[in-house]
């Protein structure tokens, strides 16, 4: 690369070059902040509450009529089954989409499908959450003969939707990064289309597909809207796929802003929000190391 | 003009945004927040205010009660809606924060008990009531009905409809499988869908323009121990007092208005027979006389 | 081949092409459903009215197009220019260092940060700390800080996509580094970051959870004045009549305000890649 070639430079430059490098530094220092700042108020939940009732407890009930509960069982309950039904759905979509992308689709439709399957990036999550209460929540509860169909289940598959794109167009890019000599090398030994897909391409491919499912885990987490419209937010634990769920994401939506500032309940739904931050900051921490690992 | 410097003028028109500023900062002068069950009527009676005085600037947001009044103690608002009144640790806040409370009542609700129209049940008691929301009973036979599960819908933590039917009604913590709903018409559109549904809402969301109840939900009647069983549609008895569920419905200030500020203004508004008339369109039930009786030593410590 | 070789081999090409179908009709019957639901309120009266409550369907969502109008020019001051200068900082003045490094990986998971938890950021630091309230600023700053990542991302690769010798030929002809990378490389990278940034503006322009806690109003007697004034906003005016409003038209007016917020995200996205070709023609190397 570019070697720095020494001049003398008048001050302005020094100057901009000043200005650019604290630009820079305040990224960096907005990532520690969030952090810090996070980690700080939960610090001052935990003079109330204490932290084997936080991470152990299983009922979260901050304005009970008897005594406040503060555990996050089931919320992390709730997280986890529409986010485990989320990926489960989206995952092999969005693989198989890419598969499709990549290697079967004739150039032209793969030019029209590629930003087409990037535009469902673009629909804002409030817009499917809508969709889901007006659509598709009576649909599964018509088609599954329950009493009502804001549950875990639609709330994962309308959470899968909104994380599809994400994935299908990060294992594409992986996909297409395996170099050309290997399909050819194997279709001309003789191997089909799709046998070369299975045991050249896929596996030449597998760190970077990893990381789409990451990647995607991690917009799944943090999704907020749609589980706040569909999930049925109850906060018993979800015994099953079709029992309301309430994630972390909506509870600390939900309960911001009846919390007086400095209070137990408002330092208690940082500490929440920290715990937020650390599933998705190792989630993409993880994603990260995969994409830059080397691949064959 | 080289392409970098044009992009230069991006800026341009937030600048002209904020030129358009008359110098104050913050050109709302009413700031109102808090209850779900009352933003829309509190939303009417500010665009009828704002009609007639168009100097006044006027804010409402909802978000549920213990919404408005924290941010009424953290010192953000003018006005904080709420349809349950204070409880004594807020109050304790307050004059902790040195906040002089005023509480003000601006209409009556009688808090409807909705059930699907298939359910055949029309009156239940209050004992019965908290025995369905603490999740003693979960089944419908358990109450005279058939053999299914009882769906509870209720609202959110930050309602104050939860609060006051919490502490009214079930007087105990409400059952873990209840589902907590946004808003009074998420509660209506989840009974209306669901055979096995029961839940609460302020009788503005079961009434239509006409006063009969509105289409998929029958409200039912309510009694108290020994006494006979009350519609909340009926608007004598809860004027009365004797729908055992009615309660006032609350707006907290942080402090005695001054004379001739917006919030005088709009106190005085809503309390005056146009205000009341736009109660009563809203769904709600106009003040009683003894409302009027404690609204009017608020009234009086203006000066 | 065998025979069921064959079968397996049509099954499964068959499973990838039913899957990339599955995934565009996801996007139609999206399209479809919202332009069912929401193109009958739909009308100039709808776009240009004020909010009305007692009776909404003699209103409008001005209010909200305004609202999200004011947020997107804020947003677009605020990040581009910082997102441009980071980007700009990491690749002409640092190329190689444990700074780039750090400074990626930092941007890498910001851009994985919830919405919610920018919203708890905002609400404390911009409402609370700095005392700028529910205002319109507040929600800029937020949101703001929530487009970076993906401005400095296209950004970045936009700049480190110019060719090395325009840097070296015009280093050669004695300008300097400052000079170089104002009259030569910005102007070829500016198009490309443009494109990126327009996509994660988009993205934010459809964010509620940011505004449910940084403070999108549900009714306001005027236009905001300022940016000290409370604001209304499609994506939040849509989630309350979704679940607040009681009058039987909401579910509509609903859908037409998620219709007019998908399309401007969509508009913003097909022009951001319409932008990306008819720059990329324009590319002389």
């Amino acid at each position: 690369m570019l070697k720095r070639i020494r001049q003398r430079l008048p001050l302005s430059e020094h100057i901009v070059q000043w200005c650019l490098m604290c630009t820079a530094f305040l990224t960096v220092l907005l990532l520690i902040g969030i952090f810090l700042f996070l980690f700080l108020s939960s610090l001052r939940a935990f003079r109330e509450i204490t932290p084997s009732e936080f991470l152990l407890g299983n009922s979260w009930n901050p304005v009970s009529y008897h005594r406040a509960s503060w555990g996050i069982g089931s919320l992390l309950q709730g997280t986890l089954l529409v986010s485990t039904t989320a990926l489960l759905f989206a995952a092999p979509l969005g693989l198989f989409t890419a598969i499709y992308l990549s290697e079967i689709a004739r150039p032209l439709v793969r030019e029209i499908l590629k930003p087409t399957i990037e535009m469902i990036a673009g629909i804002p999550s409030v817009v499917l959450g809508l969709l889901g209460l007006l659509f598709f929540a009576p649909l599964i509860a018509k088609t599954f003969h329950l009493s009502n169909g804001l549950n875990a289940l639609t709330a994962g598959i309308l959470v899968g939707i909104a994380a599809l794109p994400t994935i299908a167009s990060v294992c594409e890019d992986a996909l297409s990064g395996v170099t050309r000599r290997y399909r050819e090398a194997s279709l001309a030994l003789g191997a089909t289309r799709w046998a070369t897909i299975r045991r050249v391409v896929l596996p030449a491919a597998h760190h970077g597909i990893a990381a789409a499912i990451m990647l995607g885990l991690g917009r799944i987490i943090g999704e907020t809207m749609i589980v706040l419209m569909v999930a049925g937010n109850s906060l018993a634990p979800p015994r099953s796929l079709f029992s309301p769920a309430r994630p972390i994401t909506a509870t600390i939506a939900i309960e911001i802003k009846e919390t007086i500032i400095g209070s137990t309940h408002w330092h208690s739904l940082f500490a929440l929000g920290l715990i937020l931050f650390l599933l998705t900051f190792l989630v993409n921490f993880v994603a990260d190391f995969l994409i830059h690992r080397r691949t064959l | 003009m080289s392409m970098p410097s044009r992009f230069a003028l991006l800026p341009l028109p937030l600048l002209l945004l904020t030129a358009c500023n008359r110098g104050t900062s913050n050109t709302t002068n009413l700031t109102i927040k808090g209850s779900d069950t009352e933003v829309q009527l509190v939303s009417n009676l500010a665009k009828a205010f704002a009609r007639h005085n168009t100097s006044a600037h006027l804010s409402v947001t909802g978000g549920g009660s213990a919404t408005g009044i924290a941010s009424l103690l953290n010192g953000e608002i003018d006005i904080a809606n709420s349809s349950r009144p204070m409880s004594d640790a807020e109050r304790a806040q307050a004059s902790e924060r040195g906040i002089d409370l005023q509480e003000f009542i601006l209409a009556r609700d009688g808090l409807s008990i909705i059930l699907h129209p298939e359910n055949p049940i029309t009156t239940l008691s209050m004992q019965q009531l908290s025995d369905i929301y603490s999740g003693r009973a979960t089944r419908w036979k358990d109450i005279g009905g058939s053999d299914a599960p009882i769906v509870l819908y209720g609202r959110q933590s930050t309602s104050g409809t939860f609060g006051f039917f919490r502490d009214t009604v079930v007087k105990d913590d409400y059952a873990q499988t209840m589902r907590n709903m946004e808003g009074n018409q998420a509660i209506v559109d989840a009974v209306r869908a669901d055979a096995n549904g029961i839940g609460y809402v302020g009788v503005g969301y079961v009434k239509d323009d006409q006063g009969n109840v509105r289409d998929g939900i029958s409200a039912i009647l309510i009694s108290l121990k020994n006494s006979n069983p009350v519609s909340p549609l009926d608007r004598e008895a809860v004027k009365r007092g004797d729908y055992p569920i009615s309660r006032p419905i609350y707006q907290y200030l942080p402090a005695v208005p001054p004379r001739g500020s917006p919030a005088e203004a709009f106190l005085r508004f809503e309390a005056s027979s146009d205000g009341q008339a736009i109660v009563e369109a809203s769904g709600f039930y106009a003040i009683t006389a003894e409302d009027v009786q404690r609204n009017s030593t608020l009234l009086a410590k203006i000066h | 081949m065998r025979l069921d070789q064959r079968l397996h081999e049509r099954l499964a090409i068959g499973c990838c092409r039913m899957s990339a179908l599955l995934t565009v009709s996801i996007l139609a019957a999206v399209l479809l459903l919202l332009i069912f639901s929401g193109i009958r309120v739909m009308n100039l009266h709808f776009l240009t009215a004020d909010w009305q409550h007692m009776d909404i369907a003699r209103g409008g969502i001005f209010p909200a197009i305004f609202g999200s109008l004011a947020l997107g020019i804020g947003v677009i001051t605020v990040s581009f220019p910082l997102g441009l200068a980071t980007a700009v900082f990491l690749t002409e003045y640092r190329p190689h260092a444990l700074w780039k490094r750090t400074v990626q990986l930092a941007i890498r998971n910001l851009a994985g940060v919830p919405s919610v938890v920018y919203g708890l950021f905002g609400l404390a630091v911009f409402v609370q700390t700095l005392a700028f309230g529910m205002s319109l600023l507040s929600a800029i700053l937020t949101l703001s800080i929530m487009t970076l990542p993906w401005v400095i991302t296209a950004a970045i690769e936009a700049l480190e996509a110019v060719p090395l010798h325009f840097r070296e030929s015009s280093l050669v002809l004695g300008s300097t580094h400052l000079q170089t990378t104002w009259h030569i490389v910005l102007p070829s990278a500016i198009p490309g970051s443009i494109t990126g940034g327009i996509i994660g503006i988009a993205r934010a322009l459809g964010e509620t959870a940011p505004l449910i806690l940084v403070g999108a109003t549900f009714y306001l007697s005027h236009l905001p004045r300022s940016l000290f004034d409370p604001f209304m906003a499609l994506p939040y005016h849509t989630f309350i009549l979704a679940t607040q409003h009681s009058s039987p038209l909401a579910a509509a007016y609903a859908a037409g305000t998620a219709l007019v917020l998908f399309s401007l995200t969509v508009l913003l996205s097909v022009g951001a890649i319409l932008a990306r070709f008819w720059f990329r023609k324009k590319k002389d190397w």
